[in-house]
C-alpha cells in the first residue's frame, strides 16, 4: 500500500492552505497509516480523555474495518464502488474563506442563525466560537475542545458507539472539527441554528466531521442541517453526530440531503433522549449518490417522545438506506416512525427500522411506518420493519408497503381534464405530503414543498449555492393544474 | 391488579406435557456418531438403489464443509453430530400386510397419541402414515388409495417400488446444498412419506403422517416429498410428539412438495414435539426445511402450521411461486412457553406474473419464552402484477417472554403491490374485563381470547386436526382450561 504525495502542481482553484492531501484508494490499512502519518494534526487540539477515545476509536476500527455486504445491516448497500475511488484528504483547517461567498443562501422569510461548514471544518464569520448572551454556545467544536472541555469530554462519543461499527470507529479516531451546539438549562432558542455543510473541492474529497449537539434541561432548540454540494465533484462523507437531549427538553430537528451523483453521504445521527425530552426529528433526502442515514435514538429517562419522519425522493442510480434504531430502554416512552420514498429510473431505497423494546420498558407505545412507490420496473424497495420486545404492556405494530399510484386516483384526475403527468406529478406530491405536513416550521415547509414540486418536475438540480436558496417567495412553484376542475 | 393478573398468568401457563411417555419397544439402532460408514449402512438396511447412495454421500461431503448457521433469534449448545444415533428403526420381523400384525405395544403408543390407526382408520376415513424413529411403521388405506392411481406410502418403500419418480423428484426444491440442516437430512434420512396424486385426481380423503422419535439418544432424519401432477388437489397433515427426556434430541426434516399445472396440495401441520419442562431442560431441537414449488400456471400451494411444541423451532416453510397466477399461502400459530424458543415464518418468492401470495402469522409467548417471525416477500422483476398480503401478530402473556417480528421485503417492479402489517400486544384489559363483566371466570376469558386471536389460522386447518390443535393450544398455555 502506498501512499503517493498529493502532486503539488495540481490546481487548486478557491481554496489556500490545503496542504496535507493524500492521495490512494481507500483501504484499512490506507487508513491506519494516514492516521499515523497525520498524528500530530489530528490530535493537536485534544485533551487526555479525548486522546483516549481516539486511541480506542482507532484500534476498534483497525479490528473492524470498513463495512461490507456480508454484514446483516449492510446486506443492501454496497459500499464497494464509492471505497473504490480515489481521495483527497485534507487535515488542515480551512481559512481565508470569506463565509458569506459560499453561504449566501438562507430560508425565505425565515431569520435563523447561520453556522457554515466547508467540507466539513467550521468556517467563522468572525470568531470560532459564538456565545449569545441567553448562554447559549455554537460554532467549531475543534475550538470546543479547547475552551470548553469539560462539557465536550462529558458528552463526545459517549453516545456514538464505536465498538461495532467501524465507520463511526473511524470518525471517532479521525474527526477534527464539526458544530458544537450548547443550550443551556432553561433556555430558549429564539431562532432556528441553521447547519450548512458544502462540499466544494476541486477533485474527489474523502471528508470525516462530527457534530456535537447538547440541549440542557427544560431548553429548546430548531435545528436545520444541511448537507449540499456545491459541484459535481465526488465525496465519501462519513459525519457523525450525536445529540443529548437532557430532560424535558425539546429538539426540533431537520435534516436536508442534497448532493451531487458523485457523493457518498454516511451520516450517523445518535440521540439521547433523558426523561420526558421530546424530539422531533426529519430526515429529507433530495438527492445523492449514495446515502446512508444510521439513526439511533436511546430512551434513557421514562416519558420520552421521539417522532422521526423521512421522506426519499431518488432517480438515477440513486440508492438511499435508512436505519432507524429505536432503543426503548425505559418505559412510558413513544416512537414513531414514518419514511415514505418514491423511485424512479434506476434507484433502489432501503428502509431498515429495528425498534428493541427492553425487559423493564412497560407502556412502551412504537410503531414504524415504510411505504414506497415505484415508479419503474428498474427501481427496487427493501424494507425491513424489525420488532424485538421483551416487556408485555406494550403497544407496537409496524406497516409498510410497496406498490404504485392508485390507478383509480389517477383515473379520477384524468377524467376531470388534467393531464397524465400532471395528475401523476400531483399525487406523487399528495404522498410526500404525509411527511412534509409534519415540519413544525411554516417558511421551511413552504421551502420543501416548493423543492418537492421542482424535484417531481425533474428541475431540482444541486444549486449553485445552499439547496434552501433554489426558491425565492417572488416565484413560486406551481403546478400546471387547473386546480378549479377537480 | 397487575401483579395478580401477573401471578394467574403464571399459573396458568404452566402445564405439563401430555405425551412424554417412552414405547418398550425393542428397536434396531445404528451405532452413535455420523461417518460415510454410517451413511454406507444406512442405504444398506433400507436395501436403496445406488443413485441414493451416491445422493447421500454427496450431501454429507458438501455438509462437512458448512457451519451450523447462527443467524437465528435463538440460544442452544452447540449440536454434537458425532453423539448421535442416525439410525434408530422398531424390529420388525417380517413385512406386515394389514393392521394386525403391527407390535401391539406401538399400536398402543399411536392409541395414547390419540391416532388409533384402526379407528383412524373405521372412522375417519383419513389415511395415516405413523412414522416412529425415523421409519415408517404402518400406512393405512394404501389400498383404497391406489385404486385411483394415488401413491400414499413410506419414502423407502417409494424408494423401493417407485425410483423413477423418486429419481425425478427428490431435491428438486430443497436440494442438499440449501443449507445446513438439509445437508445433513440428505445425507442421513432414514424415512418419510411419499405422495403422488396423478393427473386430475382430486384425493378422497385427508392423508395423514404421524412422526414419533421414541428411543432415546436418536436423531429423527425424515423425508416427505408431494407431487401433485397437473390439476390434482391433495390435504397432507402432519403431526409430531417425542417422550420425556432430560437430553435435546435433533429433528432434521425436509418436505417438498411439487405442484404443476393447476395442482393443489394443503399442507397442514400440528407439531407439538416434547418441548422440555418447565425449566428449560430436555426438548427436540426441530430444525426443518420446508418448501413447495407451484411448478404450473394457476397451481396453488397452502401450508398451515400450529407449532406449540419443541425446545428450539428453525422452520420457515416457503414457497416459489415460479407459475404465472400460482398462489401461496402461509397461517400460522406458534405458540412458546417456559424456556422455548420459536424462530419461524416463511419465504414467498414470486417469480411468475399474477402471482399472489398471503402470510398470516400469529405469535403467542408465555413464560420465559421467545418467538420470531422472520419472513422474506421477495417480487422478482418479472413477477408482474403480483400481490402479497402479510400480517403477523404477537399476544404477549407475561413479561419475562419476548416477541420478535424480521420480515424483509423486497420488491423489483412497478405493478406489484405489497403489504405488511403487524402488531404486538398483551391481553387488552378491557377484554378481559367485558368477559369477567359478563360472567365469564378469568382462566376461561384468557382461553377465550386466545382461541379468538389464533381462529383466523385455526380456521384453515382440516377438521380432524383444528380439534386437536385447539386441545393443544389450551394443553400448551391454559392449563385446567379446555
Amino acid at each position: 500500500m502506498s501512499w503517493r504525495k498529493k502532486d503539488m502542481t495540481g490546481s487548486r482553484k478557491n481554496l489556500n492552505d490545503m496542504q496535507s492531501i493524500t492521495k490512494d484508494r481507500i483501504s484499512k490499512e490506507g487508513m491506519m497509516y494516514l492516521f499515523e502519518k497525520n498524528f500530530g494534526r489530528i490530535c493537536q487540539n485534544d485533551t487526555k480523555p479525548i486522546s483516549e477515545i481516539r486511541g480506542k476509536a482507532l484500534s476498534s476500527f483497525r479490528e473492524l474495518g470498513f463495512p461490507n455486504k456480508r454484514m446483516e445491516e449492510w446486506k443492501n448497500t454496497d459500499l464497494t464502488e464509492s471505497l473504490g475511488k480515489i481521495y483527497d484528504y485534507n487535515f488542515d483547517p480551512v481559512s481565508g474563506v470569506a463565509g458569506k461567498n459560499i453561504f449566501q443562501c438562507n430560508i425565505p422569510h425565515l431569520d435563523t442563525a447561520v453556522i457554515g461548514q466547508l467540507n466539513g471544518w467550521y468556517i467563522s464569520k468572525d470568531v470560532p466560537l459564538i456565545e449569545l448572551g441567553n448562554g447559549i454556545i455554537m460554532g467549531s467544536l475543534a475550538e470546543a475542545m479547547v475552551r470548553y472541555p469539560a462539557i465536550v469530554e462529558k458528552h463526545l462519543a459517549k453516545y456514538a458507539a464505536f465498538g461495532n461499527n467501524g465507520l463511526t470507529a473511524l470518525n471517532t479516531a479521525f474527526a477534527q472539527d464539526g458544530v458544537f451546539i450548547y443550550v443551556p438549562d432553561n433556555v430558549q432558542s429564539p431562532k432556528p441554528v441553521q447547519m450548512i455543510n458544502v462540499i466544494q473541492y476541486t477533485t474527489d474529497i474523502f471528508l470525516q466531521s462530527r457534530n456535537l449537539i447538547i440541549l440542557g434541561k427544560n431548553s429548546r432548540l430548531s435545528l436545520v442541517h444541511c448537507d449540499d454540494s456545491y459541484n459535481h465533484e465526488g465525496s465519501f462523507s462519513n459525519i457523525v453526530t450525536e445529540v443529548f437531549l437532557d430532560e424535558n427538553s425539546f429538539l426540533d430537528h431537520y435534516k436536508l440531503q442534497n448532493l451531487n451523483n458523485n457523493s457518498t453521504l454516511i451520516s450517523t445521527t445518535v440521540m439521547q433522549l433523558e426523561k420526558a425530552a421530546h424530539l422531533d426529528s426529519h430526515f429529507l433526502s433530495m438527492n445523492g449518490g449514495l446515502i446512508r442515514n444510521n439513526t439511533r435514538i436511546d430512551f434513557q429517562g421514562n416519558d420520552g417522545v421521539a417522532n422521526v419522519y423521512g421522506l426519499y425522493l431518488m432517480d438515477r442510480k440513486q440508492h438511499i438506506d435508512n436505519q432507524v434504531f429505536v432503543d426503548h430502554a425505559k418505559p412510558g416512552c413513544t416512537s414513531n416512525e414514518i419514511f415514505k420514498g418514491i423511485l424512479d429510473e434506476n434507484s433502489s431505497g432501503v428502509f431498515n427500522g429495528h425498534v428493541l423494546v427492553r425487559k423493564d420498558a412497560q407502556k412502551t407505545n412504537a410503531y414504524q411506518s415504510n411505504r414506497n412507490i415505484l415508479l419503474t420496473d428498474t427501481a427496487k424497495a427493501n424494507s425491513k420493519p424489525f420488532l424485538e420486545i421483551y416487556a408485555d404492556d406494550v403497544k407496537c405494530s409496524h406497516g409498510s408497503t410497496t406498490g404504485q399510484l392508485d390507478s383509480e386516483a389517477l383515473f379520477y384526475l384524468r377524467q376531470r381534464g388534467i393531464g397524465e403527468d400532471s395528475a401523476r406529478m400531483l399525487l406523487l406530491y399528495a404522498f410526500a405530503a404525509e411527511v412534509v405536513s409534519k415540519i413544525n416550521i411554516p417558511q421551511l415547509r413552504n421551502s420543501i414543498e416548493d423543492m418537492i414540486k421542482k424535484r417531481l418536475q425533474g428541475e431540482l438540480q444541486i444549486c449553485e449555492q445552499c439547496v434552501l436558496h433554489c426558491t425565492t417567495p417572488e416565484h413560486p412553484i406551481e403546478f400546471n393544474i387547473d386546480v378549479s376542475k377537480i | 391488579m397487575e401483579s395478580e393478573t401477573n401471578k394467574f398468568l403464571d399459573e396458568f401457563t404452566q402445564s405439563e406435557y401430555k405425551y412424554g411417555f417412552v414405547t418398550d419397544i425393542e428397536s434396531d439402532m445404528a451405532p452413535k456418531g455420523l461417518n460415510e460408514d454410517i451413511i454406507r449402512f444406512i442405504s444398506a438396511k433400507k436395501n436403496e438403489p445406488e443413485f441414493m447412495l451416491e445422493f447421500r454421500l454427496k450431501a454429507y461431503r458438501y455438509w462437512l464443509t458448512m457451519k451450523q448457521p447462527n443467524w437465528a433469534h435463538l440460544k442452544f449448545p452447540q449440536i454434537n453430530f458425532q453423539d448421535i444415533i442416525y439410525y434408530a428403526a422398531p424390529k420388525q420381523k417380517k413385512t406386515l400386510t394389514s393392521l394386525d400384525e403391527v407390535d401391539p405395544e406401538l399400536l398402543d403408543t399411536f392409541k395414547k397419541l390419540g391416532i388409533s390407526l384402526e379407528e383412524q382408520k373405521k372412522l375417519s376415513g383419513v389415511a395415516v402414515d405413523a412414522v416412529m424413529d425415523s421409519v415408517s411403521v404402518k400406512t393405512t388405506f394404501s389400498e383404497t388409495l391406489s385404486k385411483l392411481g394415488i401413491i400414499f406410502c413410506s419414502f423407502s418403500e417409494a424408494v423401493q417400488k417407485h425410483p423413477e419418480l423418486v429419481r425425478q423428484y427428490m431435491a428438486t426444491v430443497v436440494p442438499y446444498t440449501d443449507n445446513f440442516f438439509a445437508a445433513l437430512n440428505s445425507a442421513v434420512f432414514t424415512d418419510g412419506s411419499f405422495c403422488y396424486i396423478p393427473k386430475g385426481v382430486r384425493c378422497p380423503v385427508e392423508l395423514s403422517t404421524y412422526f414419533r422419535i421414541n428411543a432415546a439418544n436418536t436423531g429423527q432424519f425424515e423425508r416427505t416429498l408431494i407431487i401433485a401432477e397437473e390439476g390434482a388437489y391433495v390435504s397432507y397433515m402432519e403431526g409430531c410428539t417425542a417422550p420425556q427426556r432430560d437430553e435435546n434430541q435433533l429433528h432434521a426434516a425436509i418436505v417438498e412438495i411439487i405442484a404443476l399445472k393447476d395442482a393443489e396440495v394443503k399442507y397442514s401441520t400440528v407439531q407439538n414435539w416434547y418441548p422440555g419442562n418447565k425449566n428449560g431442560v430436555g426438548g427436540i431441537f426441530n430444525f426443518v426445511t420446508k418448501r413447495g414449488i407451484c411448478k404450473g400456471s394457476n397451481s396453488k400451494i397452502s401450508w398451515t402450521q400450529v407449532e406449540t411444541g419443541s425446545a428450539i423451532t428453525w422452520k420457515y416453510p416457503s414457497c416459489i411461486l415460479l407459475g404465472d397466477n400460482s398462489v401461496g399461502e402461509f397461517y400460522s400459530v406458534a405458540v412458546v412457553n417456559n424456556y422455548q424458543q420459536a424462530d419461524t415464518g416463511t419465504k414467498m418468492q414470486h417469480l411468475g406474473r399474477n402471482t399472489k401470495s398471503t402470510v398470516i402469522s400469529k405469535g403467542i409467548s408465555a413464560g420465559m419464552g421467545q418467538n420470531s417471525y422472520r419472513g422474506l416477500v421477495r417480487i422478482n422483476k418479472n413477477a408482474v402484477n403480483s400481490r402479497n398480503y402479510s400480517q403477523c401478530d404477537s399476544l404477549l402473556l407475561g413479561d419475562k417472554c419476548g416477541a420478535h417480528t424480521y420480515p424483509y421485503i423486497q420488491v423489483e417492479n412497478k405493478s406489484s403491490i405489497v403489504e405488511h402489517e403487524a402488531t404486538t400486544s398483551k391481553i387488552s384489559e378491557d377484554q378481559l374485563f367485558y368477559c369477567q363483566q359478563r360472567g365469564i371466570d378469568k382462566e376461561s376469558a384468557i382461553g377465550l381470547i386466545v382461541n379468538g386471536y389464533a381462529k383466523e389460522v385455526l380456521k384453515k386447518l382440516p377438521m380432524e386436526f383444528a380439534v386437536e390443535a385447539q386441545k393443544l393450544l389450551s394443553i400448551s398455555l391454559e392449563g385446567s382450561v379446555g
